[in-house]
């Protein structure tokens, strides 16, 4: 875990100065060389970052063609990612895409309210936290997979069996977040919001809640990418409709050209949530030491 | 900077000594009683047929596992979990190095590296069954090709952080590559691996299980979905706790190992914290 800087005070004027933005004054050439150097260097990189999955696909192409592995089992390239625009014109895989983002949203966001519930109430009360911990370190390795079977049989194949899977993962990463995020309070920022007389809720409001919050995000994001894992996986094995179950029909028809664009179709997804939840966390924390440090430099 | 560091340590009364001990056990054990007293209240007050009493689920715990059962289905399952992380941490901190010291073959692979991090890696689960069939080395290849990916990101991304002070020190004083790699590189990059590790770990857990449970016909995967199709919900339950206390022990090693690796590290973020 990052050390990161404690007691923020969102309401300091100082920490709420936006980042220096838009072009460089004239008459700093130093800065202008310095980006220069740094377009180039993003420019090699991202022709190189092309280059490597070029030729990540052009191996792929040729690991079947030359019959290192068996081209039934191991389509093509160029096969599996014709399939795979074919796809994106059919109604039923999107409706797919939709029933794996569904469960995947609604267990996220059980799990995220209620790890951030308990964990602001758990991480506030020494008994509380001391009293919960044995239990916590026993229930949080778990394997939510584990809970499979019973899942099963308390809702059968139905959304909610999903769900308790889902939650059950993703929960636990919220929830030490928290509890880490909300004993990170600095203790002199506490003693002072105490001696101005800050109500209980104001100080929840006004100290807690900003000193937690990148760890609450981090967590988030990390249960983001639990939540599709266990997600996909429950579709699978439980047998709910969406992604995973299209994978085992399309295993179960010998037809593994669809099962490839299938897996290449749910790490798209992986990328995308990792994407798109590192700009929300960069974005509600902009006004943090963390991530400003790096963006002024 | 200097840093003065001075305990006198006054030694307490021993009926102290054992309240504080007597009262960190009720804090430890105090909840999961009550949580079990309140369990095994309601399934005999109002009995639920997927929700057994607690007792009924140890009675069948000790039943089932203890005795040749372990042998035969959780030592193996055991033993392919931890070659699993163990080929996983290995491959992840080799590959992770070369390519976190090597620039333009980070620049190369990086954006590959994302996007199989990205793979949940469950659904490798059909693609390597059909390659390799339902033998040892799938499940072993299913846990490391899932299960490779937290450690080697996180090596590259900790051997790119190297202090670079610390890495033109080395090269003014002349340190070898290997010399290099093996007093600054690594250890340097160890709090990132060591965070991958415990990911790593935990989805090696997750494969390991379902990998049994769907192509297998043994295994402790394999018997706790066996038990809940013929409706053996006590049985049931006995193999997820087996699976938790696996849990508890794969957290416990790990924090062992952390502790020992990380001892340096630890110590400077509490002076850094003082």
């Amino acid at each position: 875990m990052e050390p990161l800087v404690t007691s923020v005070d969102p309401a300091d004027p100082i920490e709420l100065a936006p980042p220096p933005s838009g072009p460089p004054s004239p008459g700093h050439p130093a800065r202008g060389g310095f980006r220069r150097a740094r377009a180039r260097r993003t420019l090699r990189r991202s022709l190189l970052g092309i280059a490597g999955i070029v030729g990540f696909l052009v191996t792929w192409q040729l690991i079947p063609t030359l019959g290192i592995l068996d081209p039934r089992f191991f389509p093509t390239a160029t096969d599996t990612l014709a399939r795979l625009f074919e796809d994106f014109r059919d109604v039923e895989f999107w409706r797919n895409v939709g029933r794996t983002m569904t469960a995947w949203a609604i267990g996220l966001v059980i799990a995220t309210v209620l790890a951030t519930i308990l964990g602001t109430i758990i991480g506030m009360v020494p008994f509380l936290r001391r009293a919960t911990h044995t239990t916590v370190e026993f229930l949080r390795p778990i394997p939510s997979v584990a809970l499979i079977p019973l899942a099963i049989l308390m809702f059968g194949i139905q959304l909610q069996a999903a769900l308790l899977i889902i939650v059950f993962a993703s929960f636990w990463q919220v929830f030490v977040q928290v509890l880490y995020g909300v004993a990170d309070v600095d203790a002199v920022a506490r003693d002072t919001a105490r001696s101005f007389g800050l109500s209980r809720g104001s100080r929840i409001v006004n100290l807690v809640f900003p000193t937690a919050l990148p760890y609450l995000m981090t967590g988030i994001r990390l249960a983001a990418a639990v939540a599709l894992i266990l997600a996909v996986t429950a579709e699978m094995f439980i047998g709910t409709p969406g992604l995973g179950r299209a994978i085992i029909f399309a295993q179960s028809a010998g037809d593994y050209v669809q099962v490839y664009a299938l897996v290449i179709t749910t790490g798209l997804l992986g990328l995308l949530i990792n994407l798109v939840f590192r700009f929300i966390e960069r974005r509600s924390l902009s006004w943090h030491q963390s991530v400003r440090g790096e963006e002024v430099l | 900077m200097t840093l003065h560091t001075s305990t006198i340590t006054v030694p307490r009364p021993r009926s102290r000594v054992w309240a504080s001990f007597g009262e960190n056990i009720a804090y430890a054990i105090g909840l999961p009683i009550l949580l079990l007293v309140i369990w095994g209240i309601w399934a005999s007050a109002s009995p639920a047929p997927f929700f057994p009493s607690p007792l009924i689920i140890f009675e069948a715990f000790v039943d089932t596992w203890v005795g040749p059962a372990f042998v035969t289905d959780v030592l193996p399952s055991l033993g392919r979990l931890g070659l699993g992380i163990l080929l996983s941490v290995l491959v992840g901190i080799v590959a992770g190095t070369l390519i976190g010291l090597v620039r333009w073959l980070r620049d190369l692979l990086e954006p590959m590296l994302e996007f199989f991090r990205a793979i949940p890696p469950p659904v490798l689960i059909p693609i390597v069954a059909v390659l390799l069939g339902p033998t040892d080395t799938m499940k072993i290849t299913v846990i490391v090709a899932g299960s490779v990916w937290p450690v080697l990101l996180n090596t590259i991304d900790g051997v790119r952080a190297t202090d670079s002070v610390m890495t033109e020190t080395a090269r003014s004083f002349a340190l070898t590559p290997v010399e290099r790699i093996r007093y600054l590189v690594l250890p340097a990059a160890s709090p990132r691996i060591m965070a991958g590790t415990r990911q790593s770990m935990s989805i090696a857990l997750i494969l390991m299980v379902i990998s049994e449970m769907f192509y297998s016909s043994s295994g402790l995967g394999y018997r706790i979905v066996y038990f809940q199709r013929n409706y053996l919900i006590a049985e049931m339950w006995g193999g997820i706790l087996l699976l938790g206390l696996i849990g508890v022990l794969l957290a416990g090693i790990f924090g062992f190992v952390e502790r020992r690796v990380l001892r340096w590290y630890h110590g400077i973020k509490e002076v850094e914290r003082a």
